[in-house]
């Protein structure tokens, strides 16, 4: 863990180096749909007025404007919550993915780690939505490092992207020798003994970091990896993994339809073998209003409950 | 004089558009057939494009929202040169450039891929906007279908074009009155059509769209606006130029047999340049 790093939102440092970037990068336009304050593309805003299209909220037109843009060889970002730029699927389908504009769909405020503003808000199919596109790259960074990495490799990245960005400061989980690479999965935490691995992305990495450090202490091994890239996800890397562990673990703040979950069961399942996979994550039951560490535990993803998981596998 | 060469290209972009139908077996008369002549205007007259050339940084761009509506534009970009008249026979088959919607992805010259109606006037700002920050001459087109603008997101686009002045951003309505389910007065009414783009800061231009002699004044001072982008409505006739289709919504999404194929065409020929 970094020591120099202090906990930061993905979208803080999202914000921070769109604005660093737009001095390189004179192609960078960023498009907001009055949540600027939110998705902090208002430093951007702040400093390149000329590049920056306020559209009022009209995420639909937001999307589609951002194509045109792209089609011209800009690189647009677009920035909202998740749930709603998401929400507008078919623009998404039609004018980003099909036609191969090279849109950055920001969506922030990812899952009920939000907390007290509720359902509404949480960005909690986002993943399923995206993921289910042709061409669509889906990425989710776990701490500000990553977070940064990403957003600078997608100023030169040739599909549509999303990155699924938090309301809620995340701690550093690497230093700064990591380097983000498309598709591959970054183990966090090895052991040769260890019959349980965890998938883990975005937020939830930190809760399994800290389960790591409570079943260290109970004497219990476990690897575990964060996975950034949701699609294109290296099939080798997860199979690698699963080969060398009775159980898979992945944990997600996002429906456990459709997100890391799914698309980890759909690699697994293409080969036989003994590993099983569990899947924890919001259980197809809606979000609600609380305290973000409340509802982690009442979902079943934070670090205490993902101790008890392992456990309970390991005992079975 | 040149609306009599272009009444020609007109002509023979309807009989290219029966044939292609007819050969596909679906597909869309109705709606090709009443934005002939807009679509001749623009790919004959009014748009700097370079069949040979479609990736020209500078040409004009032209967005065809109403993707349903694209056998018009594949007969204009047929008889401009983009390809070969005979790939129009592809139009729907497996493994065609000529999608059933159009798919800039597989054929070049075709600017959006549209189908799902609403989203062509966001994409056409878009591309306006960007011949705005990167100070290039370039005018963007954007055809629209009547029934079409019922799409919510059309009126947000209305909403932002004149925040961004895009005076080189010019929409054109197919106003042919039809759509699958009725009338469109019927449906959904879209009046007083005028006063509400009007309301939405735009200048607004009414013309007979199968008349050049209206057509090209229009799209002519549409172009030389600097600070509001343009609405152009299109009076049109749905199924115009046959008969046996004119004004007739049972025609808006059903292909033409070979017997109806061949009256349709002597009609169209016997017509001649008329306007």
């Amino acid at each position: 863990m970094s020591s120099n790093q202090k906990p930061k939102a993905t979208r803080q440092a999202f914000g921070e180096v769109l604005a660093e970037l737009g001095t390189k990068h004179t192609n960078l336009v960023v498009f907001d749909a009055d949540l600027a304050k939110s998705t902090k593309s208002e430093m951007f805003a702040k400093k390149f007025p000329d590049r920056f299209y306020e559209m009022g909220i009209a995420e639909a037109n937001m999307i589609g404007t951002a194509a045109g843009m792209a089609m011209q060889g800009f690189v647009p970002f677009i920035c909202s919550f998740g749930c709603f730029v998401t929400g507008r699927f078919d623009q998404i389908r039609m004018s980003v993915a099909y036609a191969g504009a090279n849109v950055r769909v920001i969506g922030t405020h990812a899952g009920v780690g939000i907390g007290d503003d509720g359902h509404s808000q949480m960005g909690l199919e986002d993943l399923s939505l995206m993921r289910g596109l042709p061409t669509m790259t889906v990425l989710q960074p776990c701490d500000e490092l990553e977070t940064r990495q990403m957003i600078e490799f997608l100023m030169t990245h040739d599909a549509p992207a999303y990155v699924r960005l938090t309301r809620q400061n995340l701690i550093p989980v690497h230093d700064g020798e990591y380097r983000f690479r498309l598709g591959r999965v970054d183990v966090l935490r090895e052991s040769a003994t260890a019959n349980v691995a965890i998938l883990a992305t975005g937020a939830t990495v930190q809760e399994c970091v800290r389960a790591h450090e409570i079943l260290q202490k109970q004497g219990v091994q476990i690897t575990l990896a964060n996975v950034p890239t949701i699609k294109p996800l290296n099939s080798d890397d997860i199979l690698d993994i699963a080969k060398g562990h009775r159980w898979l673990l992945t944990v997600e703040d996002h429906y456990t339809i459709g997100g890391l979950g799914s698309a980890v069961a759909e690699i697994i399942s293409d080969r036989s073998g003994p590993t099983r996979l569990v899947r924890l994550g919001v259980n197809d039951q809606f979000g609600e209003s609380g305290e973000p560490i409340e509802l982690y535990d009442k979902f079943g993803i934070s670090a205490a409950k993902i101790v008890q998981t392992v456990s309970g596998l390991l005992n079975s | 004089m040149a609306y009599e060469s272009l009444r020609e290209q007109a002509q023979k972009m309807r009989v290219s558009i029966i044939e292609m139908l007819t050969e596909a077996k679906s597909g869309h008369p109705g709606g090709s057939l009443s934005c002939t002549e807009i679509v001749a205007a623009l790919y004959f007259s009014e748009m700097r494009h370079d069949p040979q050339r479609p990736d020209w940084s500078e040409r004009d761009r032209f967005v065809i929202s109403k993707g349903h509506g694209v056998p018009a534009v594949y007969a204009a970009m047929a008889h401009a040169g983009y390809f070969p008249v005979q790939e129009l026979m592809t139009l729907r088959k497996t493994g065609a450039r000529l999608q059933g919607h159009p798919d800039r992805r597989r054929l070049p010259g075709i600017e959006a891929s549209t189908g799902s109606l609403g989203q062509g006037l966001s994409v056409a700002q878009g591309i306006a906007l960007a011949s705005k920050l990167s100070a290039k001459p370039w005018h963007t087109y954007c055809l629209l279908g009547d029934g079409e603008i019922q799409e919510g997101q059309v009126w947000e686009a209305a909403m932002s074009a004149p925040k961004f002045k895009l005076g080189s951003l010019t929409a054109i309505l197919d106003y042919n009155h039809g759509q699958i389910d009725g009338r469109v007065d019927d449906v959904m009414s879209l009046e007083p059509l005028a006063d509400k783009w009007r309301a939405f800061n735009w200048n607004v231009i009414e013309v007979d769209g199968h008349k050049f002699e209206d057509l090209i004044p229009a799209l002519q001072k549409a172009r030389k606006a600097t600070d509001k982008p343009t609405f152009v409505i299109a009076h049109t006739i749905k199924g115009k130029g046959v008969s046996f289709m004119e004004g007739k919504i049972e025609w808006h999404g059903v292909a033409p047999n070979k017997d109806q194929e061949t009256a349709a065409i002597k009609e169209i020929n016997a017509k001649g340049v008329r306007s």
